[in-house]
């Protein structure tokens, strides 16, 4: 049995899948930036293996890959210093307590 | 079978499983940790892929850096027993829904498309070509990258110290 491109792309839609739905109906928000880390890591997946199948003299899909690697940094950096400064004036990580912007 | 198809399959048995581990897992620092096992398989797919300098970056900045500000994260904000801390919301069935609705229809394209799929072999090593492509082609989105990531640490700094504190 031959490791289609499909087989690479289906494996990435059900890691992207489980992402989503981490980040969909988590409470903490720990655990939604989790979630969207595994998104992140699928795309990455999609990318590289694009790569690999249509393009392979090119590097292009990797070099997307390494800045999406850079933005998840950027990205869980900030989520991190706002899931901190929330939490010292709630005291509580639940998203459902969160509603400062409601009205 | 060849072998790669079997490293193929141990490796995405081991990502969907500790990523639906990280689902449900109850213990918060348990799905952190099944998240760097994660983050090890996707590894693993790059070397399958050929991408071997991708793959190194993968664990260097994905399991040494993102996993560990997630542990701290997680020991900064949970004072009480760690017991029940990855609870699910009460709309937990219609992200269900949601999920699932997304992944007939991404399968459903996968499988319909007609994919251009070139056979040729990958360069040996990816590390000089990539170099090569971040310098020339993409050096403004390089660059921006750059500006991306001191933005986002000075906004994590004024975030967590607040405005007034900083000198």
């Amino acid at each position: 049995m031959i490791i289609t491109l499909n087989h690479y792309l289906l494996l990435a839609a059900m890691l992207f899948c489980i992402g989503l739905y981490a980040a969909l109906a988590k409470q903490n928000a720990i655990s939604i930036l989790m979630g969207i880390e595994l998104m992140l890591n699928a795309c990455i997946i999609n990318l590289v293996a694009f790569n690999r199948f249509m393009d392979p003299s090119m590097l292009v899909g990797q070099v997307f890959g390494v800045f999406v690697i850079a933005l998840a940094a950027a990205e869980v950096v900030v989520g991190l210093a706002l899931v901190l400064t929330v939490y010292r004036d709630l005291l509580s990580v639940n998203i459902e307590d969160f509603n400062w912007l409601k009205w | 079978m060849s072998i790669s198809a079997i490293v193929f399959w141990v490796i995405a048995a081991v990502i969907l499983g500790s990523a639906i581990s990280v689902v449900t897992a109850q213990n918060l620092v348990h799905a952190a940790f099944f998240m760097v096992l994660t983050f090890f398989g996707v590894s693993g797919l790059y070397v399958l892929l050929e991408a071997d300098f991708l793959a190194v970056v993968q664990i260097l900045i994905y399991v040494g850096a993102i996993a560990v500000l997630m542990v701290f994260g997680v020991m900064l904000t949970q004072k009480k027993d760690m017991a029940q801390t990855n609870a699910s919301s009460s709309h937990k069935w219609l992200a269900g829904g949601i999920v699932t609705l997304l992944m007939v229809v991404l399968a459903y394209a996968v499988t319909r498309t007609p994919w251009q799929i070139i056979d040729k072999a990958a360069p040996l090593s990816t590390v000089g070509p990539i170099g090569d492509l971040l310098l020339n082609q993409f050096v403004i989105p390089f660059e921006a990258v750059g500006i991306l990531l001191l933005v986002a640490v000075l906004g994590a700094i004024i975030l967590t110290k607040g405005e007034r504190n900083l000198p």
